[in-house]
């Protein structure tokens, strides 16, 4: 038998069946082939070494809390997701419209009263708002390009996102802040092209689907975003624990 | 000399519904219990599946992308899109398989992004690529061998793999995978597959041998 090439003696370190048949009798019985895989098995076994870090304690508890409000509904008498996001909006506009248009009487509920309780709500309701959009261009962008693809349910997930987006933007706008104005502007744009498409997409309109989100970076933009919006939600939090502690 | 790889333990995680063995099977037995309860709209079930595999799904998820908080986003992301999925699971199958292949592609689809973000304009990714040299300066294999810097050494030069020889690689040495299951995971032949793990290796070789070697 020919020596075993790199190919081989990596194939045999894994056990994997499409390698050469009769390795380990030649290893029994060639030095040469010995040296090399006992050089490649010390490389392998020392890669078990790469550190990994010990999640938290309250690692699966964490993980839950951040995943269990963006659960979509599974049962149908729960409210859909488009009623409780306009319960959400006519709660937020409400808030900003106290906020920001003068009122013949002083406004006395709590949140008015906190110039910045607008704003907190608004980020938070963007942040729901921006994991939902994540989750439907996920699907896109991670689908196999090679086959065609059932948008369906992206599809209504996309109207209700749009329909959701145009208060969000137009209070952003309103308090200045164009980084999330500018990036709801893309979403909506991404999300009406995700409505008008045809509910089954071939492997060429995925394509171009995909070159699209990745020409904008749109997924990538939401998640830094999306992060930087959970970053101040929690120092919010934080601030707000200490107020009531002090 | 020839001995069981860590690979095959790391295996029996992955497959442990193909060893029969007794707790494992349990376990399976309950996750398929909880996906039923799951796909009916009840939450707690699911957080029972999370609670059972988040740990895991972590440590493939920061492998893979080399990054304590994009792993942490990938378990989060990856248990997300598998509710909305969870009607096209296959109940005969294992939930945790299934769970590895969702974050596998989630991490893939993270690492893409940070790739196509930070990309300069270097060399195309070519069948002989080569490992950027060693520095010259590197410590002696007696002192470094009794140090973390092995370590540092092992995530550097797994930080320069591409992303699909990363993620070929640690789906074959870390998760277990066959090149057949890699390569559906990564939705690519299983010739590309296995030259993916092969390149990766070769990379690792290059930049690990001096510092494995045996002491003299």
């Amino acid at each position: 038998m020919n020596h075993l090439n790199e190919e081989q003696l990596i194939l045999y370190y894994y056990r994997e069946e499409s390698g050469a048949p009769n390795a380990a009798e030649h290893l029994e019985s060639c030095e040469m082939c010995r040296q090399a895989y006992a050089s490649l098995e010390r490389v392998l076994d020392a890669a078990d070494g790469l550190p990994v870090p010990e999640p938290a304690d309250d690692f699966d508890a964490r993980i839950w809390e951040r995943i269990a409000p963006r659960l979509p509904v599974r049962r149908a008498f729960v409210a859909p997701v488009w009623s409780w996001a306009a319960a959400a909006g006519v709660l937020l506009a409400a808030l900003l419209a106290g906020q920001f248009y003068p009122k013949p009487q002083p406004v006395r509920t709590v949140a008015v009263a906190d110039p910045q309780a607008g704003e907190r709500l608004l980020r938070m309701a963007v942040g729901d708002y921006l994991d939902r959009s994540q989750m439907v261009l996920a699907e896109v962008a991670n689908a196999n390009p090679r086959q065609p693809l059932d948008i369906s349910f992206e599809q209504e997930r996309a109207v209700d996102l749009v329909a959701e987006s145009r208060l969000y933007r137009q209070t952003a706008l309103r308090t200045g802040d164009a980084a999330v104005a500018g990036l709801l502007d893309d979403l909506d744009r991404v999300m009406l092209e995700i409505t008008h498409s045809p509910a089954r997409l071939t492997p060429a309109e995925l394509e171009r689907l995909r070159d699209r989100l990745d020409s904008e970076g749109i997924l990538f933009k939401i998640r830094v975003l999306g992060a930087n919006v959970r970053a101040e939600q929690a120092a919010a939090t934080r601030a707000s624990n200490a107020a009531r502690k002090s | 000399m020839i001995r069981p790889t860590a690979a095959d333990s790391h295996r029996f995680l992955l497959t442990a519904g193909e060893t029969g063995s007794l707790t494992n099977s349990r376990m399976e037995q309950n996750d398929r219990a909880f996906v039923t309860k799951a796909r009916s709209g009840d939450t707690d079930a699911f957080r029972a599946l999370v609670e059972r595999h988040s740990r895991a799904l972590f440590r493939l998820a920061f492998r893979m992308t080399g990054n304590a908080q994009d792993a942490e986003d990938v378990v989060q992301d990856s248990f997300l899109r598998a509710y909305r999925q969870l009607d096209r699971f296959d109940e005969r199958a294992s939930f945790g398989t299934w769970m590895y292949r969702i974050a596998a592609n989630c991490s893939l689809d993270l690492m893409r992004v940070r790739k196509r973000r930070n990309q300069t304009p270097v060399e195309a990714e070519a069948p002989n690529d080569r490992a950027p040299e060693l520095p010259s300066l590197a410590p002696s294999p007696e002192r470094i061998a009794l140090s973390g810097e092995v370590r540092e050494r092992i995530a550097s030069a797994m930080n320069e793999l591409s992303e699909t020889e990363r993620a070929a690689f640690v789906l074959r040495h870390f998760e277990g995978l066959r090149m057949e299951e890699i390569s559906r995971v990564l939705e690519c032949e299983p010739g590309a597959a296995k030259h993916s793990v092969f390149r990766a290796v070769q990379k690792l070789r290059r930049a690990l041998e001096p510092i494995v070697s045996p002491l003299r």
